[in-house]
């Protein structure tokens, strides 16, 4: 049992992506380099526009992890980086898009369309209740008299 | 009426959401915010390209005069269109053009590049790491600034520049740059 455990966490890790950071480039305080990585994942390659700079094999992609670890060692808070790297290219290098004014229909969009969803089926099940309500109303006179007959004829 | 609502309401949200996705389909999503025009250039400071007179390319050769700022490398193939009319334009002195030459594998292979197709920059920096490129905003090659005498920068254009783009934009633009003061 152990054996299987072991075997499938080992095709488990074996099917992470490769690496694009190349050995040379990684900084040798885990700390800063674990940085790095964070703010790297965070980053758009204006090469191929759908990976990160930390999964790029992309030249450039290469060149901006060495800028974004120089700033970091060279004393930048990851905001600054960032905000740098904006500076430069814009909001699109960021995967992740930023809460502003241009992003405020993508943001708040879903959230609009689910209390309105949740607001139009508050209304319409409480209307259908009022449509089925009438069609239990009591029996007039006659019916009642009806009913009485044919339970009479059952009865007997 | 309450009713009918019912079925409105979807449908004009729906109308709305298509309206928005239509106009979308029909932008390049490769198209990058412009970052750098109105601002000053990027400090920068890069060495010659061998054998060329220059000692070198930095911010500062920016101010005084409207010049031209073209990215290019001996291995980008749009650079090898782009190049005769950049020689044309030197050719009729019509706007000094400054070149960082980016991302060579080879110290030589820029100035070979000049050599063997003619060489229309006035200064050349070198920029192997996109030092200067990354502060630019530069995402590929080629890529062409206009900086005004205060050095700043006030149009970018991305890709080949040509005749039509010339006529159209740069020609009046620099006319135009020409005439302000440079303080």
């Amino acid at each position: 049992m152990r054996l299987f455990i072991c075997l499938f966490m080992w095709t488990l890790l074996s099917t992470l992506p490769a690496n694009a950071v190349n050995p040379n480039e990684i900084l040798t305080d885990p700390a800063l380099e674990a940085r790095a990585r964070d703010i790297s994942k965070g980053l758009r390659c204006l090469v191929c526009q759908n990976q990160s700079i930390d999964d790029s094999d992309a030249s450039l992609a290469k060149d901006l992890r060495v800028l974004v670890r120089e700033r970091i060692t060279a004393g930048d808070s990851n905001d600054q980086v960032v905000t740098y790297v904006v500076s430069r290219y814009g909001d699109f290098v960021l995967l992740k898009p930023p809460f502003n004014m241009a992003t405020l229909v993508l943001w708040l969009g879903p959230l609009l369309l689910i209390l309105g969803g949740l607001i139009a089926a508050i209304l319409f099940f409480r209307k259908n209740k009022k449509i089925t309500a009438p069609a239990s109303a009591p029996l007039t006179e006659a019916e009642k008299m009806r009913v009485a007959e044919l339970l009479a004829e059952d009865n007997q | 009426m309450n009713k009918r609502l019912f079925f409105i309401v979807p449908l004009l949200v729906f109308m709305v959401m298509a309206g928005y996705f239509a106009v979308g389909l029909t932008k390049d999503p490769r198209k990058l915010q412009n970052m750098l025009t109105g601002q000053p250039v990027p400090e920068f400071t890069l060495a010659g390209l061998q054998g060329r007179d220059d000692t070198g390319f930095k911010s500062a050769d920016l101010i005084g005069d409207v010049t031209l700022v073209n990215v290019f490398g001996s291995w980008c193939v749009a650079c090898r269109v782009e190049h005769p009319f950049l020689m044309a334009l030197k050719q009729k002195n019509l706007v000094p053009i400054h070149a960082i030459d980016w991302r060579e594998d080879d110290r030589s292979a820029g100035p070979l590049w000049l050599k063997k197709h003619g060489d229309p920059y006035t200064l050349a920096g070198d920029d192997p790491k996109s030092k200067a490129a990354i502060s630019f905003g530069v995402t590929g090659a080629p890529e062409t600034f206009l900086v005004d005498k205060k050095g700043i920068v006030r149009f970018k254009h991305i890709g080949p520049i040509n005749q039509q783009l010339w006529q159209t934009t740069l020609k009046p633009l620099i006319a135009l740059l020409r005439k302000e003061s440079s303080s």
